[in-house]
């Protein structure tokens, strides 16, 4: 079964480079490897005692934990690998269960995703090596990505020449749209995954020729909801809504919009035919997605473009 | 939605961690998850049922905490519970506010043995 959806066709991504490999590929995906970040986290008793300790993930601190019950008394002492000692009382009806004898409680408090952020933060570092900084550009399918990069790479290829990494669940032809601009370019198709994670994108490195280039454009799949959540390890998260897909759309999908560094409401040129009302839409961003830089363009006509292009200038600044 | 397969990355990671202290069998998963993470707790509990036959979670308990979202504003720095994902400061009414938490995924807690 495929553990993406649930449903019986089974498939790996693909990486189609459309220019020759580099000379010696990067080895950006690390094996069974696994870092121990030491971090400090905070319990909530049932009596509402609260304290918070350092520990380090996967030191066996949790076997450490000395509950220590006089006949009668309701006293704790806690002590953990890295030295922390803790005494706490209970309210004596207190819920308090106790394993059988022989089980362990293990408080890992570490991210799902801790993979994907780790092959992220490799991402990031190699891009930073590279002097490249990285968008991750998201949207729902048709709200004009592969256009918007089309024309930004195209504006900036003097002086922030870019490269591309472009997701979709089949075909080349976005990154066909790409190499004629000129752009060094790798498709990732997903096959049935609704997002690009941060292996795709250090298989896609691998692929890429980064020499000369200043910004790498990372177009994730067509999606408002999943590449939400998963850092590919790019500098600046950006979040693109077409006037044709109705004003509240910040509303409907909060996680992604709550995460985008920059918006870019796309096709203004279309909002008086689409009947789209660009007052209740900018309230909406503001409301949905208060964090953001807020963009209004064409990227057909060219109106707007000059605001955004001169933020992606900024963002090399830093 | 991708449930499934962050399912599956904590199921792995359940054994691998249990496998590490010594045991064989996980009584409890506990996860957090954010009102604003994008996942949805009822799938990942379909998931949990359908993915746990064969791992040392066979015969074990989901327990899912869900975590609120809370943002704190930018012009008077009080902290709220976002009931609504897109909600200005009650007490000064301005939208500029950064979310502090709610986009939690995490796996929290085992009992194994």
């Amino acid at each position: 079964m495929c553990v993406e959806c649930g449903c019986g066709q089974v498939e790996r991504f693909g990486v189609q480079p459309l220019q020759a490999p580099p000379a010696r590929p990067v080895r950006l995906v690390e094996g069974e490897a696994h870092a121990h970040i030491e971090h400090a986290h905070e319990h909530v008793h049932a009596d509402g005692t609260r304290h918070s300790h350092p520990h380090v993930h996967g030191t066996g601190h949790e076997q450490d934990h000395d509950h220590a019950h006089a006949p009668g008394e309701h006293h704790h002492t806690h002590t953990h690998a890295d030295g922390t000692t803790h005494t706490h009382s209970h309210a004596p009806d207190a819920a308090h269960s106790h394993a059988p004898p022989a089980a362990v409680t293990l408080d890992l408090h570490q991210p799902i995703l801790a993979r994907n952020d780790r092959l992220a933060e490799r991402n990031r570092g190699y891009l930073r090596a590279k002097g490249v900084l990285a968008l991750n550009v998201l949207a729902s399918p048709g709200a004009g990505k592969t256009t918007l990069i089309e024309k930004t790479l195209a504006a900036l290829a003097a002086e922030l020449p870019g490269a591309v990494i472009v997701g979709d669940l089949a075909t080349a032809r976005d990154a066909e749209r790409f190499r004629a601009v000129g752009a060094p370019v790798v498709q990732i198709t997903t096959g049935t995954v609704c997002h690009l994670d941060a292996e795709m994108v250090a298989r896609g490195l691998e692929q890429l020729d980064l020499d000369g280039r200043r910004l790498l454009w990372i177009e994730n799949v067509g999606n408002l909801v999943c590449p939400a959540d998963f850092d590919l390890g790019e500098n600046a998260r950006v979040v693109l809504l077409s006037v044709t897909e109705g004003e509240d759309k910040p509303l409907k999908y909060p996680p992604i919009f709550r995460s985008a560094h920059a918006v870019v409401v796309t096709k203004t040129d279309l909002a008086a035919a689409t009947g789209c009302d660009l007052e209740a839409l900018r309230h909406h961003l503001r409301a949905g997605a208060p964090q953001a830089r807020l963009f209004e363009l064409s990227a057909r006509t060219g109106a707007g473009l000059a605001a955004w292009l001169d933020w992606v200038r900024g963002l090399t600044r830093h | 939605m991708h449930e499934a397969s962050l399912m599956q990355s904590v199921l792995e990671e359940a054994g691998r961690q249990a496998g590490a202290h010594g045991c064989s069998v996980i009584h409890l998963i506990r996860l957090r998850v954010g009102a604003l993470s994008g996942v949805v707790p009822e799938a990942l509990e379909f998931a949990f049922e359908a993915l746990k036959t064969g791992t040392p979670a066979a015969a074990g308990r989901l327990e899912i905490e869900r975590v609120p979202a809370r943002a704190r504003c930018r012009v008077c720095a009080r902290e709220f519970e976002l009931e609504d994902p897109a909600q200005p400061c009650p007490t000064c009414g301005t939208w500029d506010t950064v979310l502090v938490q709610g986009r939690e995924l995490e796996l929290a807690r085992l009992i194994a043995e």
